[in-house]
């Protein structure tokens, strides 16, 4: 029940405080009281050196892989007319079976105030998927946006280590704010208004229809980032996220986070996108041994790839100990 | 002091004046950011309100073309119809069109919408039903209606003929061609004419080459299997012309032959497409189709 009220809470921006020490397991607090002024920052440093570098490391090279096979399969079904993947991203045909965007029905669903059969199949099908596959898995494993963002995100991180920009954060709460208008805005004004500015709408057509002037759109978007403000738009806009977010509160596809062999470094925290789902991961931050990251995670498995004692890794609920 | 005073309070320890001012700038940062995202968005009603984004729509979009609203609305701007549409008629709109971003147009002087999908395979590709299922054959569309823009520019009204290429031999339109290929569009330069009174326009038009098809069938009555795929989708014979070649007296005695549109057109476009004249002298317009027309 935890995990739900915890990603809940992850995802309308609000912070969950530290637990106290009732509310956490005597296990874990064994091993938070055994580690005290134990690791040295040599110590840490050591076995950060040991493990191998983050760039294009395991999950991350999947990830990239997929983000593009799946971006790809979009542009060769069309370009080559195989009507194997018909659609963008948006809105699609698998092999002649309805997938239609969660937000982007959404968005159809208020402005037009009627929904026909396709549209509610392609809804079910696309949500049955990620409640499956897990939730914001799309913004990190589909995303086209998402690829560009990270890229751009290494840009603005080594501009804010040269010192010459500062990050500026917002206030989180805002993309709850963002959520309601566009859903209000599509409804009153009966026009899908986000549609108008959703980079993910308007690469997936750019890829498979050819480029257009909406790309300007998506460039000042990625300068925003890349100067202004780390994975902005991902952050503190994105209502796709939102809504993947809610559709994977039961997903079993999760990352599990180990108290036990964890240096509390915080690497992990340093390559997330959305570092809060990790601040269980803080010295006394976790209330059991093993507890899973909330729903706002993407599960992009960057903190699985980054953690030098594999305290973070992947499970799928229920299998895990088949996968064994 | 402070520090005991943070201790004494540890459920929810006093922001520091450093840590108020932070949080201050962040939400001053977060308003804007709002306010700037949503009026972005929101600049996608400029072109709307200006009637810019108005635009030739694929078959079966619905309500009229002054009822764009609801076209909109409906889309989930998947291009699904474009994928499937043979001759590559429709186009997705870009962002100059506000919140038509992504919905499908046709400009139909480029390629216009010859029907030659035969079965209206856009209406059924569309997942959200922004093209209506509620058309059954061509003739059921209603995307305009031609109108005659420029008769002076027309050639028929000028009594001359056409001979060549009907848009020049880099035009890259494609046309279904009857006598060429019945289900496969070829370019249209492809195709020159040699014609002794200009007549593309009813030559060429969608609606007028099915009902000659039509009448050809029905005057031999013959035993002749009729092609399978057409039995499939039943296709059926248009029941109103769409346009004719009508002699017209202009006052000098001379009797000339005027490209007249009928009751029956659905705005497909294709006689803008094929018009010969730069720039064509017979349009569509899209605030009128032939229901509208017939009620005036």
């Amino acid at each position: 029940m935890s995990y739900i009220k915890d990603s809940i809470e992850h995802l309308i921006g609000n912070k969950i405080p530290r637990p106290s020490k009732q509310q956490q397991s005597a296990e874990v607090q064994a091993i938070y009281a055994g580690k005290k002024g134990k690791l040295s920052k040599a110590d840490v440093e050591a076995v950060r050196h040991a493990h191998k570098s983050t760039f294009l490391s395991k999950w991350q090279k999947r990830r990239w892989a997929t983000l593009i096979f799946v971006n790809m399969l979009f542009v060769a079904s069309f370009y080559f007319d195989v009507q194997l993947v018909e659609g963008a991203l948006t809105g699609a045909r698998v092999m002649g079976f309805h997938f239609a965007d969660l937000n982007a029905a959404l968005q159809v669903a208020l402005a037009y105030k009627h929904i026909v059969l396709n549209l509610v199949i392609g809804i079910v099908t696309v949500f049955l998927m990620w409640l499956l596959l897990g939730g914001r898995t799309f913004c990190s494993w589909v995303c086209p946006y998402h690829l560009l963002s990270e890229w751009a995100e290494y840009l603005h991180l080594w501009l804010v280590k040269k010192r010459v920009i500062k990050n500026h954060t917002f206030n989180r709460k805002v993309r709850i704010v963002f959520y309601v208008v566009f859903a209000l805005l599509a409804l009153i004004t009966g026009y899908t208004v986000f549609e108008t500015i959703s980079p993910t709408g308007i690469l997936s057509r750019a890829l498979i229809y050819g480029p257009g002037l909406a790309l300007v759109w998506v460039g000042l978007l990625l300068l925003f980032e890349i100067f202004y403000s780390r994975r902005a738009w991902c952050r503190y806009v994105c209502p796709i996220g939102v809504t993947y977010g809610v559709v994977g509160l039961l997903s079993p596809v999760r990352v599990k986070y180990n108290a036990e062999a964890c240096h509390h470094e915080g690497d992990c925290r340093k390559v997330c996108l959305v570092p809060h789902v990790l601040e269980l991961t803080i010295r006394s931050g976790a209330r059991d041994v093993n507890q899973d990251v909330s729903s706002d995670c993407t599960r992009c498995g960057m903190c699985v790839d980054v953690c030098p004692t594999d305290s973070l890794t992947y499970e799928v609920k229920g299998l895990s100990k088949m996968l064994k | 002091m402070s520090d005991n005073k943070q201790s004494v309070k540890r459920k929810k320890p006093t922001l520091t004046p450093k840590r108020k001012a932070q949080s201050r700038r962040e939400f001053l940062r977060s308003s804007v950011l709002a306010a700037g995202m949503i009026g972005a968005s929101m600049l996608g009603y400029v072109p709307v309100l200006q009637g810019t984004s108005l635009r030739l729509r694929p078959p079966g979009a619905l309500k009229t073309p002054q009822d764009e609203q609801q076209f909109y609305a409906s889309c989930i701007k998947c291009g699904q119809c474009v994928q499937v549409c043979p001759v590559e008629a429709i186009k997705l709109a870009d962002l100059l069109d506000g919140f038509g971003i992504g919905v499908p147009y046709i400009d139909a002087r480029e390629q216009a919408c010859d029907f030659s999908c035969d079965g209206l395979q856009c209406v059924l590709a569309c997942p959200t039903g922004a093209l209506t299922h509620d058309l059954d054959y061509p003739a059921d569309t209603r995307m305009g209606f031609a109108r005659l823009a420029r008769p002076k520019a027309c050639l028929a009204m000028q009594g001359k003929g056409f001979k060549g290429q009907a848009r020049g031999a880099d035009y890259r339109g494609l046309l279904r061609y009857e006598e060429v290929d019945r289900w496969n569009p070829i370019p249209v330069s492809d195709h020159p004419y040699d014609l002794e009174i200009c007549d593309l326009c009813v030559r060429q038009c969608p609606i007028e080459i099915r009902i000659t098809q039509c009448e050809a069938a029905e005057s031999e009555k013959t035993d002749q299997p009729v092609a399978r795929v057409a039995q499939q989708i039943g296709n059926a014979c248009p029941p109103k012309h769409a346009i004719t070649l009508e002699p017209v007296e202009l006052g000098d005695g001379v009797v000339r032959m005027k490209p007249v549109v009928q009751e029956g057109c659905v705005g497909c476009g294709v006689c803008e497409m094929i018009c010969p004249v730069e720039s064509a002298a017979i349009v569509v317009d899209l605030d009128k189709n032939a229901d509208t027309v017939k009620e005036s």
